[in-house]
């Protein structure tokens, strides 16, 4: 029915069976809609948010899309700055999560604020000194730039590279693709790293709070290295998952070895930073604001020591190990267990460094505050996923997002 | 160490008396009606209720007959932030300047019509003064007559807090400037509602830059130290933060000086000395 749009001599399963599968994640989609409306015409009182928890799911959803959509820049890097050829065959994935991850990312920040129309204010009256206003300008710049280096993989497609003029385009746009790259690496050190100075620099927080350089608190530095390393993580495990699902190799081993190898260097180099950044901050910082260490992990029924531990040894140590080592990351199995623990680590730094930062008592008389999301909350946070999911699935089907999926196909 | 904002015009600021606090809550209920701060049906969950004055119940944790109870009046402490010069936890994270601090006066503004309801300042600050509207603003039938037309109703979505009255500062600067004192005002002339409203005449309010003001006699501030209290019944809370509030408090209770900082085992009573070169004790 559609094989006039799909990549030639691609094997895409049948029309029907595509549409139905949209069709299931569509509704689960119309629900997270429906819930955004509940909370734009009816305000925030649809969340289980409250006064200590002003930053709650939604926060850490952005800061985890963001970081796991890391692969974009940092693959993009790698390519054209670096000029590592072999990841062409990996980058136009990687730019289509990006591209998913930063406009979801920008859908639950406009959820997100009481006063959604006055969104713009953060540009108009913005203040410099602010992390958040640093978050703001570097994502809508970047989100410009994945949009542009997206744009050349539509204009690839069977029908519309028929014409000449996007034909040229698209051509002329993988020219200069590298100064775009190149730009939206060094958006992405900023913004990435801005994020984690959103809670470095709250020093009425000493759960949050870290010394740093000039302006920077450590963790800015701290989330655009785990971004860098994790991103390529999530993007291996999606390129897994598509492989598992259509039941076809898709990329070749060295190329998802490579990726890998990168990936796990780069988590190694994160986690000595970050286990390095925790000694100072459980041995300087928090003791001179009063504070020792277990009082940040006890006397409470959730955030104990074993999220320290999860955090830095199951999504740190582990994969840095298993992803540096050949052996180990041959070893398609331990591969796979090394890059979703590697997402799995990145995410609960996010969500320590939002919601456990809200928890924790400060004032000696205080309590730790505990929260649920709502479903409302939990529908809009599932909303970009099955966006996520219907986008990707149809780049797949109709854009050649995988260069290598034709030369695999032959051989097999 | 820094040097305040002295030599500025005013430095407004506020000393409680802990062991006169009984309670009551006339300050806080004083506060909601002067402010039109709206109210829900239901106000058991303090966690999304507005009270700009919110009086904390603390403990000495111990059994009968040595407990002791001490009530804690907490408006928005006006931080000076670290150094003293204005960067206040909340006022340095806001990124569209909706929160202010004002430098001839020491109060720390929110601006209701340019919040956008991001609430970074809430996650800033330590002492949970800031409050986000998640309802409408509703008053029962009839009561928005009572409301006072010297302050402004906020919106759905955005953030308020306590002014220290700026509203009444305003008034009483006006009325200076009317009576050719320029904006030379009396220390009874600028009071906010909760020292007014204290049967026990707990609280205590005025200029801090000021040595005629009884805050400033009370708690005798090092201009040196950012403003720390030279008096050793007196204390801030949460002073090794170093967000350096315009609130101080007394007590002659050595517990409740305790509560209000977080101390180490063995560190309470002992001089401390942190990484930056600071002091305290
Ligand atoms: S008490 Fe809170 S709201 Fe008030 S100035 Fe300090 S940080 Fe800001
Ligand atoms: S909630 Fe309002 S006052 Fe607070 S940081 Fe955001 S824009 Fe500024």
């Amino acid at each position: 029915m559609d094989s006039a749009l799909i990549p030639k001599g691609a094997k895409r399963c049948p029309f029907p069976v595509f549409a139905t599968g949209i069709a299931v994640v569509g509704a689960v989609l119309l629900w997270g809609v429906y819930a955004m409306g509940l909370c734009w015409l009816k305000g925030l009182n649809q969340t289980n948010m409250n006064d200590y928890y002003g930053f709650a799911l939604w926060i850490w959803a952005d800061l985890a899309v963001i970081a796991i959509g890391g692969g974009a820049f940092f693959t993009g890097l790698l390519k054209y700055v670096f000029g590592i050829d072999e990841l062409k065959n990996i980058i136009n994935l990687a730019v289509v999560i990006g591209f998913i991850c930063y406009s979801s990312a920008l859908l639950i920040l406009a959820i997100d604020i009481g006063q959604p129309l006055r969104g713009w204010f953060i540009f108009w009256h913005a203040n410099v000194h602010s992390m958040l206003t640093e978050v703001a300008f570097c994502l809508s710049l970047y989100f410009s730039v994945l949009t542009i280096e997206f744009v050349p993989l539509i204009l690839e497609n069977r029908q519309i590279d028929k014409v000449p003029f996007f034909h040229n385009l698209s051509h002329n746009m993988h020219g200069v693709m590298a100064i775009f790259a190149a730009t939206g690496a060094f958006l992405s050190c900023f913004h990435q790293g801005s994020l984690g100075g959103v809670a470095g620099v709250l020093y009425g927080r000493p759960f949050a709070y870290r010394e740093g350089l000039l302006v920077w608190p450590w963790t800015f530095f701290l989330f655009t290295w785990s971004a860098a390393a994790y991103g390529p993580c999530f993007t291996l495990v999606v390129t897994k998952l598509f492989e598992g699902i259509t039941r076809k190799k898709l990329v070749k081993d060295n190329v998802v070895n490579l990726l890998a190898k990168i990936s796990g260097w780069m988590i190694t180099t994160y986690i000595i930073a970050k286990i390095i950044d925790t000694i100072y901050w459980m041995g300087v910082t928090a003791p001179d604001m009063g504070f020792s260490v277990m009082d940040f992990y006890s006397n409470n029924s959730f955030y104990g020591i074993w999220i320290l531990f999860a955090e830095i040894v199951l999504g740190g140590i582990v994969p840095a190990v298993i992803l540096t080592v050949k052996k180990y990351r041959e070893n398609k199995k331990l591969l796979l267990v090394a890059i979703i623990l590697g997402v799995f680590g990145v995410c609960l730094n996010r969500w320590v460094m939002v919601l456990q930062v809200m928890a924790v008592p400060v004032m000696s008389f205080d309590t730790w505050a505990l929260y649920l999301p709502s479903w409302q909350e939990v529908a809009t946070t599932i909303l970009p996923v099955a966006y996520g999911i219907i986008l990707i699935s149809l780049a797949y089907r109709y854009l050649p997002v995988f260069p290598q999926e034709q030369e695999l196909y032959d051989t097999k | 160490m820094t040097q305040d904002n002295h030599g500025k015009k005013y430095k407004f600021g506020m000393v409680i008396d802990l062991d006169k606090c009984t309670g009551c809550g006339s300050c806080m209920v004083a506060c909601m009606s002067e402010n039109n701060v709206p109210f829900k049906e239901d106000e058991t969950n303090k966690k999304d209720s507005i009270t700009w004055m919110r009086v904390f119940k603390l403990t000495n944790g111990k059994p009968f007959p040595e407990t002791d109870i001490c009530y804690m009046p907490r408006p928005c402490m006006h931080c000076g932030g670290k150094g003293d010069h204005g960067h206040s936890p909340c006022v340095s994270v806001c990124p569209a300047t909706a929160t202010d601090y004002g430098h001839d006066t020491g109060i720390v503004s929110q601006i209701y019509t340019r919040c956008f309801g991001c609430r970074y300042c809430m996650g800033a600050c330590p002492y949970h003064a800031r409050y986000f509207n998640w309802w409408d603003p509703k008053w029962p039938d009839g009561m928005e007559e009572y409301l006072s037309p010297n302050v402004s109703p906020r919106m759905r979505g955005v953030v308020e807090k306590c002014s220290f009255c700026y509203h009444r500062y305003q008034a009483a600067r006006d009325k200076a400037y009317h009576e050719e004192r320029r904006d030379e005002i009396e220390e009874s002339e600028y009071q906010t509602a909760c020292t007014q409203a204290c049967p026990a005449g707990a609280i205590t309010f005025g200029d801090l830059n000021n040595p005629d003001h009884e805050v400033c006699k009370f708690v005798n501030p090092d201009p040196h130290q950012c403003g720390k209290p030279r008096n050793p019944k007196a204390f801030r809370l949460l002073e090794r933060l170093q967000t350096n509030p315009k609130v101080y408090y007394i007590s002659e209770r050595e517990w409740v000086r305790k509560a209000g900082d977080n101390y180490r085992d063995g560190e309470w009573g002992k001089e401390i000395h942190s990484s930056d070169g600071n002091s305290h004790k």
